[in-house]
C-alpha cells in the first residue's frame, strides 16, 4: 500500500522497517477472516487489516498513541494466524511489535491498567517471584468474584482465577549442570528452563530432559540462563525485553563457544518464537547482532529437534486418543505445524485435530489477564471444537495453552513432551492418572 | 476537530462528489441519532477508527466517511436506512470491504453500514438443498458449515476466504468454478432485504425461481443501490465423487488461449479452467509451493470432476485437444494436499502479487475465440506504458484479469497504471466482451460505462435503479457516470 514516510523518518531503522512492511500489505483483507478478534468482535479495527491501518496512520504522522488506538492494538493477542494467511508475506509481528514500543513510549496509560502491566512484568519473568506470588494468591481466590465487579480490576480476577493451586518449587531439572546420557553422546543442547513454566509445571523439563538423554542427546543448562523476554517485548518495553535477550545470548553464546552446541531447545513455543526472534530484535547493535543471530539459527522447538531423531519404537500406551492444540506461536509464530502431530503418531497414539485449529485459544502471553472477556469467548470455542473430537486428553507445547485450555474443561491437558516420553520409556504423566 | 477537516488523499483520476457541506455541519446530530440505534461499540465515529474504513480491496482510491455503523440485526438496519434516507445521507454498504473495484469505498458526506457482525448461519435444510445465511458471513463459511455433511456452495471467488456473501450478491461474484455451476445470480434463492425507506423484504425463497418479475435477478449485481440485504437463501451442491485439477502448461500465451476455446468450441465444460502466465506462475510458486511447472510460458489448471471414469474420460478428451495446441507438460496433482495447494496458490495470486510489486487488478471479459488475441494486445498495451503485467484468470468464462504491476509511491507510474488499465477493459469492449466480469463497476469502471453502453441504455437502467431509490441515497457515487446522470439523478452530493 501507499506510504507517506519523510526520510528523516525513515532515518530510524524501525520506522524504515515498518514502511517495507506496510509497503507490502495490499489490503486484500485475507487476514481478517482468520483472526480471532475479528471473528469475535467483528469489526475492522479488530482485524489485522484494520490495525495495520491504524499503525500506519500513527506511525506515519509520527502521533503519540492515543486510546482509541492502543485499544485495537491491545486487543491483538500476537497470534499470527494473520501471517500464515496472508499472501503478501507482510510481517505483521514485526510492525505490532514496532507499534507497541511506540505506544510505551509515546502513551500514558490509565493508572490501574499501568499498575497491572508493571506489576505482571516484575512478577512473571521471575521464576522465584512467580512461584511466591502464585502461592499468595491462593488466599486470593476466593475475592476474584468481588474484583470483577470494577471494569479496571477484571485483569486481577482473571489472574487470580488462573492461578493453580499447585506450584513447583526448584528442581535438578532447572538447575544448571549437564545431564548426560547414559550411552554414547550423539548430540549435545541446551533447554530453555523457563520462567513461568517450571512453577506451573516442573514435569515438562523432566520429561525433556529425560527423553533427550534416553536418544543419546546431552543436555546442559548454563549458569545464568533466564527469561525469554517474550513477555515484555510484547508489552512494547523494549530495553527490558534487549536486556533480557542480551543476557541469554551472551550466556549461550559462551557455551557455544567454549564447548558446542547442536541446539537450543525450547518447550514453551511462545518463548521459541522470541529466541528466533533475537537476530531480528538485536540486527541494529554491532555488539550484539551476530550472536544473536547464531543463537536465533539454533533455537529449535523440541519437537522440530526430535523429529529429525532417530526414535526407539514405542512402548504401547493404549492408543490413547489425544486431540493436539497447536499453539498459535508454533503454528503460526514459527510455522512448526507437522512435527508434534507426527511425533505422536509414530508414538501410537490416536491424533486428532479440532475444527477451526487455526484460532487462538486466548492464552497468548498475558492475553487471558489483561482481556479476560474476549480470551474467555475464545477460550470457550476453542473448548467446544476440541471436545467435538472426544479426545481423552489434549495435548500442547506451550504451557499457556495448557493452563487456558485446562481452566475451561475436565479433560486433562498434557505437554507433548510428556506424552512422548511416556511412550518412550518415561513414567506416565500424573495428568493422565485416571486414565487407564 | 470538525467533520470539515477530515479530508483524504488520493490519487487523482477518478472523483467524487463534492460533500454536501449541510449533511456535514450535522455530522453530530446523525451520529447521535446512529448511536441511539446501535448501542455499544456499534458506531464509529473518530478520525482514527474510521481511517480504516475510508478504502477496500481498491486501495488506490481514499475517502473518508462521515460516520460507520456496524448494525446486528435486520431491525437495526432497517431504522439505520430509514432515518438516513429521511435526512437525505448517503449510505455505503460494506460487506468484508474486499472489492477490487471501489465499491464499498465511502464519501465524506456518506454512512458506511458495515454488515461484518451479521454473520450467522441461520438454517441449513438438506432436504431442499438449501442455506439460510446473515448477509456478513464470508463465502467460505458457508462451504465450511456443510463440508463434514457432502455439500458446498459453489461460486468461489478467490477472496472466498474473506468476502462477504452480501458483497457477492451486490457484485453478482464469481470464481474458478462458476464454468460449471454458474455465477452467484445462479445459485442464490432468496434474499431479505432491507430498503431505503426502511421496509424490510423477502423476494425468492427456497426454491429456484419464483413467479412475476424476476426482482432476484435484478438485485444480484446491483452493487448496494436498490437496498441492503442482510439474509440470503443460497442453493447448496453436492460434492462431486472426485475432483482432479490437472496442470496444462504451454510455449505461449497464444496456444494456452487457442486451447481454451477449443475445449469450450468442443462442448466439453469441466470445472474450471484457469490461466496463468509465466510472471503469474512465479508469483504463485513462491508463495504456495505447489509445484506449478515451472519451464513454461503459460499454464492451464483444468479441473475435472465425477467417477474416476468420468474424470479419465474428460482429461483424454481435454489432453487430445491440448496437443493440437502444442501443450509442452501435463501434470496430474497425485494427492489432495498437491490438489490443495494448486488451487491454493491461484486463488491467492493477487495477494501474492503484493510480494513484488503493488498492482491494481483488472476484470474484463472477452468472447473465448478473442482470447488469444487479447492475450498479445495486453502484453502490447502495457509494454507502452512501460509497466509489467501478471496474467491470472477464468478462462473458462473469458473472465480477464490482468495485474498491472507498478509503484504505488510514484504518482507518474500510478497515473500510467490507471491509464493503461483503461485502455485493457477498453479492449476488451472492442473485442466484443465487457468492462467487468466479477468485481462490479464500483467507481473503477464507472467512467468507462458510457463505452460500453448508449446513454439510452444507461437510461433504462438508472430508471430501474430509481424505482428503488428515487433519491441516490445509496451508493450514489457507483456505477453510472456523471455526465450520463443528466439534472434530476444527483452526482454532487444533494447539495
Amino acid at each position: 500500500m501507499q506510504t507517506n514516510f519523510s526520510l528523516a523518518q525513515l532515518a530510524d531503522p524501525g520506522v524504515a522497517e515498518a514502511e517495507k512492511i506496510l509497503r507490502s500489505c495490499v489490503h486484500c483483507g485475507f487476514c481478517t477472516a482468520t483472526c480471532p478478534t475479528y471473528v469475535t468482535l467483528g469489526n475492522e479495527l479488530d482485524s489485522p487489516r484494520g490495525r495495520i491501518y491504524l499503525m500506519k496512520d500513527m506511525l506515519e504522522n509520527d502521533r503519540p498513541a492515543d486510546e482509541d488506538t492502543v485499544k485495537h492494538i491491545d486487543r491483538c493477542l500476537s497470534c499470527l494466524s494473520c501471517m500464515t494467511t496472508c499472501p503478501s508475506g507482510v510481517h505483521y509481528m514485526h510492525l505490532v511489535d514496532h507499534a507497541r514500543v511506540h505506544i510505551e513510549e509515546t502513551y500514558k496509560r490509565p493508572f490501574i491498567n499501568r499498575m497491572t502491566r508493571n506489576m505482571l512484568t516484575r512478577i512473571l519473568p521471575y521464576r522465584d517471584r512467580f512461584a511466591f506470588a502464585t502461592r499468595l494468591s491462593v488466599l486470593g481466590k476466593p475475592f476474584a468474584s468481588l474484583f470483577d465487579k470494577v471494569t479496571p480490576l477484571k485483569p486481577i480476577a482473571a489472574m487470580l482465577r488462573l492461578a493453580p493451586s499447585k506450584i513447583y518449587g526448584k528442581t535438578e531439572f532447572t538447575s544448571p549442570g549437564s545431564f548426560k546420557p547414559e550411552k554414547q553422546t550423539q548430540g549435545r543442547v541446551t533447554i530453555l528452563t523457563g520462567c513461568a513454566q517450571p512453577a506451573l509445571d516442573a514435569g515438562i523439563n523432566k520429561a525433556t530432559i529425560e527423553l533427550l538423554n534416553r536418544v543419546g542427546v546431552e543436555v546442559v543448562l548454563p549458569e545464568g540462563e533466564g527469561c525469554c523476554g517474550a513477555l515484555v517485548h510484547h508489552m512494547g518495553k523494549e530495553h527490558q525485553a534487549l536486556e533480557s535477550a542480551k543476557n541469554n545470548v551472551r550466556i549461550w553464546h559462551e557455551e557455544i563457544e567454549k564447548n558446542g552446541l547442536d541446539a537450543i531447545i525450547v518447550t514453551t513455543s511462545g518463548c521459541g518464537t522470541t529466541i528466533k526472534d533475537y537476530g531480528f530484535m538485536l540486527r541494529n547493535d554491532a555488539e550484539w547482532a551476530e550472536r544473536a543471530a547464531k543463537v536465533s539459527s539454533l533455537a529449535m522447538d523440541i519437537s522440530e529437534y526430535l523429529v529429525l531423531k532417530e526414535l526407539p519404537a514405542p512402548n504401547d500406551t493404549g492408543e490413547m486418543v489425544i486431540a493436539y492444540h497447536a499453539a498459535c506461536s508454533l503454528q503460526h509464530g514459527q510455522q512448526v505445524k507437522s512435527p508434534p502431530k507426527d511425533l505422536l503418531k509414530a508414538a501410537g497414539f490416536k491424533v486428532k485435530e479440532a475444527p477451526e485449529s487455526h484460532l487462538c485459544c486466548g492464552s497468548a502471553g498475558t492475553y487471558n489477564i489483561m482481556q479476560p472477556e474476549i480470551a474467555g469467548q475464545l477460550r470457550e470455542r476453542k473448548v467446544k471444537n476440541i471436545e467435538s473430537t472426544k479426545p481423552q486428553a489434549i495435548a500442547a507445547g506451550n504451557i499457556g495453552c495448557l493452563t487456558q485450555i485446562g481452566s475451561g474443561t475436565d479433560i486433562p491437558t498434557v505437554h507433548t513432551i510428556k506424552l512422548l516420553n511416556w511412550a518412550y520409556g518415561g513414567e506416565k504423566p500424573e495428568e493422565l492418572s485416571n486414565i487407564l | 476537530m470538525t467533520a470539515t477537516e477530515m479530508t483524504s488523499e488520493t490519487s487523482s483520476g477518478i472523483q467524487m462528489p463534492k460533500p454536501d457541506q449541510a449533511i456535514l455541519a450535522r455530522r453530530e446530530e446523525i451520529v447521535s441519532a446512529l448511536k441511539a440505534i446501535v448501542p455499544g461499540e456499534g458506531v464509529v465515529d473518530n478520525e482514527t477508527e474510521m481511517r480504516p474504513f475510508e478504502t477496500d480491496g481498491f486501495l488506490a482510491y481514499r475517502f473518508m466517511p462521515l460516520a460507520v455503523v456496524l448494525p446486528e440485526t435486520t431491525e437495526q438496519i432497517a431504522q439505520v436506512l430509514k432515518y438516513l434516507a429521511q435526512e437525505g445521507v448517503p449510505v455505503i454498504p460494506r460487506g468484508a470491504g474486499t472489492s477490487l473495484s471501489g465499491g464499498a469505498i465511502p464519501q465524506e458526506d456518506a454512512v458506511i453500514v458495515g454488515l461484518s457482525r451479521m454473520i450467522k448461519i441461520l438454517d441449513t435444510n438438506y432436504e431442499n438443498r438449501t442455506l439460510t445465511v446473515q448477509a456478513g458471513a464470508t463465502n467460505l463459511s458457508i462451504s465450511d458449515a456443510v463440508a463434514s455433511d457432502g455439500f458446498f456452495y459453489a461460486p468461489d471467488p478467490s477472496s472466498q476466504l474473506a468476502c462477504s456473501i452480501g458483497g457477492n450478491i451486490g457484485m453478482n461474484s464469481g470464481g474458478a468454478h462458476c464454468l460449471k455451476y454458474g455465477v452467484t445470480t445462479n445459485n442464490l434463492l432468496g434474499v431479505k432485504m432491507v430498503l431505503i425507506d426502511g421496509t424490510v423484504v423477502e423476494i425468492g425463497g427456497e426454491h429456484l425461481d419464483a413467479p412475476g418479475l424476476d426482482l432476484l435477478g435484478i438485485i444480484c449485481g446491483s452493487e448496494g443501490q436498490l437496498g441492503i440485504v442482510t439474509e440470503a437463501t443460497v442453493r447448496l451442491i453436492a460434492k462431486p465423487a472426485g475432483a482432479r485439477p490437472v496442470m496444462f502448461g504451454f510455449d505461449t500465451s497464444e496456444d494456452a488461449g487457442a486451447c481454451v476455446a477449443d475445449i469450450i468450441g468442443t462442448g466439453i465444460v469441466p470445472v474450471a479452467i484457469e490461466f496463468m502466465d509465466k510472471p503469474a506462475i512465479d508469483i504463485c510458486e513462491a508463495f504456495a509451493k505447489a509445484g506449478y511447472p515451472m519451464d513454461v510460458n503459460a499454464l492451464l489448471i483444468v479441473e475435472v470432476e465425477g467417477s474416476d471414469e468420468e474424470m479419465d474420460d474428460m482429461l483424454a478428451r481435454i489432453v487430445t485437444i491440448a496437443k493440437r495446441h502444442k501443450v509442452k507438460v501435463v501434470k496430474e496433482s497425485q494427492s489432495a494436499t498437491e490438489a490443495a495447494l494448486i488451487w491454493k496458490g491461484r486463488k491467492s495470486a493477487f495477494g501474492a502479487t503484493g510480494r513484488i510489486a503493488d498492482y491494481i487488478c483488472m476484470d474484463g471479459t472477452v468472447p473465448l475465440g478473442q482470447l488469444p488475441h487479447v492475450l498479445n494486445e495486453t502484453a502490447r498495451i502495457v509494454e507502452s506504458y512501460g509497466l509489467r503485467v501478471a496474467n491470472v484468470f477464468h478462462a473458462g468464462d473469458g473472465n480477464m484479469h490482468p495485474l498491472i504491476l507498478y509503484n504505488i509511491n510514484d504518482p507518474i507510474e500510478a497515473q500510467k497504471a490507471e491509464d493503461c488499465g483503461m485502455d485493457l477493459l477498453k479492449l476488451c469492449v472492442d473485442a466484443g466482451g465487457c468492462l467487468t466480469g466479477e468485481h462490479g463497476v464500483g467507481i473503477e469502471k464507472r467512467d468507462l460505462m458510457l463505452y460500453q453502453y448508449t446513454q439510452e441504455d444507461l437510461d433504462q437502467q438508472m430508471a430501474v435503479r430509481a424505482a428503488f431509490d428515487p433519491e441516490w441515497i445509496l451508493n450514489p457515487s457507483k456505477v453510472f457516470p456523471f455526465e450520463a446522470r443528466g439534472n434530476e439523478r444527483p452526482a454532487t452530493g444533494n447539495a
